[in-house]
């Protein structure tokens, strides 16, 4: 199968010195649904400009649907929709007027580009803002405006840099919904998030870029195979005093006096309750402390912050 | 991209470009008409009419070309310097550069949404000075092309300006210590035989003065220099400006980290 987008190499140091991008190799496959996540200033950003040409890089290749960015970049362009992370549009617009107009940017008639906007602002529930300046819209109105501007031009990669960033929960779900049903229908979405439990529930391959260097690019499945301790939380009926001591279980309160136990890959969680009722705890309800995907993000970047730390000390 | 698909694009940016400046006519189309009406009156009506005859036309006569392309360089330049300004501010540009569109289809594209406002406050100018004067027309393929492509060149230079400028102080920079003084000195208002022989050379170095002489050629038959000089001198700068304006388009200066 073609991928999506290869990058090999990619460096980029920008005019002060900073060196943004390590060499990153990355590869989507064509259909995937692909997170890059990392904390802030990783390369996320940089990496996906560079792939929209937005970001001159420093050196590498950048390949779309098997199109080089170097020689082929038209090409490249066409098979790509971009979703940024801040506001781009022209804020004194109309809805509809921006979304055409990206269209024509793309070659597209007036007709048929029209046709498409309707389309699109239809589905993301904007049609009736479509004579509105985009000013005039909410935050998140202005975030689906930006989602049927990239898609306008039916591309084949869609690149979402942060989309739900500031989005309440009802709407996040609703994008999710839509996003989903983009990609069953074929577009490969490549897509950076804070929200980790967004790229758990939406994304099949995941890569984890720190300090412009990808630390893990494997399958979702892959990487949540590697987290050997969850974290549980249990509301008991009466409040502990301490926390209990469980054989084969470290535990601890939290600051609300809930128990936390600590489950290693492969203890069974049934043991947890036979441990409790030994001890005459009743829980009265459970649930994971942080989502699977968190804690194996936290503990990604920090072991990488402190072989960063410890390779600056011995230099 | 197609031919097809190239035009669509080049035309997507120009209804744009008219779409924005005609949003806002009384920002763009209204301040000209009024300044350059009042010029009529004062320059031409009162003080014109005790200065008597310039170049062998009565004053209002010998202004009006001056006038019209006076309007039509501020306006073409305008309109490109503030619009690329505006969407570098806003980041709006991004849209069209992750867009397949060439780069000499961008420039070619706000260049001609520059001439569309320059050539628009143009004519609008010309039909004002119908009601104070008579216009007859000289030369009308030298005065359509020197004022076309007098727009073309100042559209050109306010996308240079754009591509440079990093804030709102320095789009109006260029045209109020530039533009401006280049325009007043440029024989809008007068013909340079009046200047003493130094002042006559320094004249000369002045490119606004060629624009304005070939175009008054091209309505009155008079001109300060030669009428094919001035087209020469602008196709040449039209040239230099369109390859640093690609240049800078190409490296991404101002507008690509």
């Amino acid at each position: 199968m073609t991928n999506a987008l290869e990058i090999e190499g990619l460096t980029k140091t920008y005019g002060d010195g900073f060196q943004a991008l390590k060499g990153i190799d990355l590869h989507v496959a064509e259909g995937d649904f692909f997170a890059l996540l990392g904390p802030n200033g990783a390369g996320k950003s940089t990496t996906l400009g560079i792939v929209c040409s937005l970001v001159n890089k420093t050196a590498g290749k950048v390949r779309v649907f098997g199109y080089d960015t170097d020689t082929h970049l038209s090409d490249a362009k066409l098979n790509l929709g971009v979703v940024p992370q801040e506001f781009n549009f022209n804020q004194f617009e109309k809805v509809f007027d921006i979304v055409t107009t990206q269209a024509g940017y793309y070659g597209i008639p007036l007709k048929q580009a029209s046709a498409s906007a309707e389309k699109y602002l239809k589905k993301l529930g904007l049609w009736d803002k479509r004579n509105t300046p985009a000013r005039m819209l909410s935050g998140g109105m202005k975030r689906r405006l930006m989602i049927a501007r990239a898609l306008v031009h039916e591309p084949k990669l869609l690149i979402l840099d942060e989309p739900t960033a500031g989005v309440d929960i009802e709407l996040r779900r609703s994008m999710w919904t839509f996003l989903e049903e983009m990609n069953r229908q074929g577009t490969t979405i490549i897509l950076t998030t804070h929200y980790l439990e967004e790229a758990e529930a939406l994304c099949r391959n995941i890569a984890i870029i720190d300090h412009g260097k990808i630390l893990k690019h494997t399958s979702k499945k892959a990487l949540l195979q590697q987290l050997s301790r969850e974290t549980f939380v249990l509301d008991t009926e009466k409040t502990l005093d301490s926390a209990p001591e469980l054989n084969g279980f470290p535990t601890r309160l939290d600051a609300e006096g809930a128990l936390e136990v600590e489950v290693e890959k492969g203890q069974g969680l049934n043991q947890v309750f036979v441990e409790l009722e030994r001890l005459g705890i009743k829980v009265v309800s459970m649930r994971t402390k942080a989502n699977r995907l968190e804690e194996l993000f936290i503990r990604m970047v920090e072991e990488n912050a402190e072989s960063s730390k410890a390779v600056e000390g011995a230099a | 991209m197609t031919p097809h698909a190239l035009f669509t694009a080049f035309s997507t940016i120009v209804v744009r470009e008219i779409r924005r400046f005609t949003r806002i006519w009384a920002q763009t189309l209204l301040p000209p008409a009024v300044t350059m009406t009042l010029y009529f009156i004062i320059f031409g009506n009162l003080i014109g009419s005790r200065i008597g005859e310039m170049g062998g036309f009565d004053y209002m006569s010998f202004i009006v070309p001056g006038l019209i392309m006076m309007a039509v360089i501020t306006s073409s330049y305008a309109n490109v310097v503030s619009s690329f300004f505006s969407m570098k501010f806003q980041r709006s540009i991004e849209e069209l550069l992750v867009s397949p569109v060439p780069n000499w289809v961008i420039l070619a594209g706000y260049v001609c949404g520059g001439m569309a406002r320059g050539l628009g406050i143009g004519l609008i100018v010309t039909l004002l000075s119908l009601a104070f004067t008579r216009l007859s027309i000289h030369n009308l393929p030298m005065m359509v092309l020197t004022v076309f492509l007098t727009s073309a060149l100042f559209a050109l230079g306010g996308f240079i300006n754009a591509m440079l400028a990093t804030k709102f102080d320095d789009i109006s920079i260029v045209p109020t210590f530039v533009l401006t003084p280049l325009t007043y000195l440029g024989g809008v208002f007068y013909s340079i035989d009046l200047l003493p022989g130094f002042w006559q050379g320094v004249s000369m170095a002045n490119p606004i003065l060629y624009m304005v002489n070939g175009f008054r050629y091209g309505i009155l038959g008079v001109s300060d220099v030669n009428p094919f000089v001035s087209l020469g001198m602008i196709l040449v700068f039209i040239s230099v400006l369109a390859f640093i304006a690609l240049r800078m388009l190409e490296r991404g200066k101002g507008i690509r980290h």
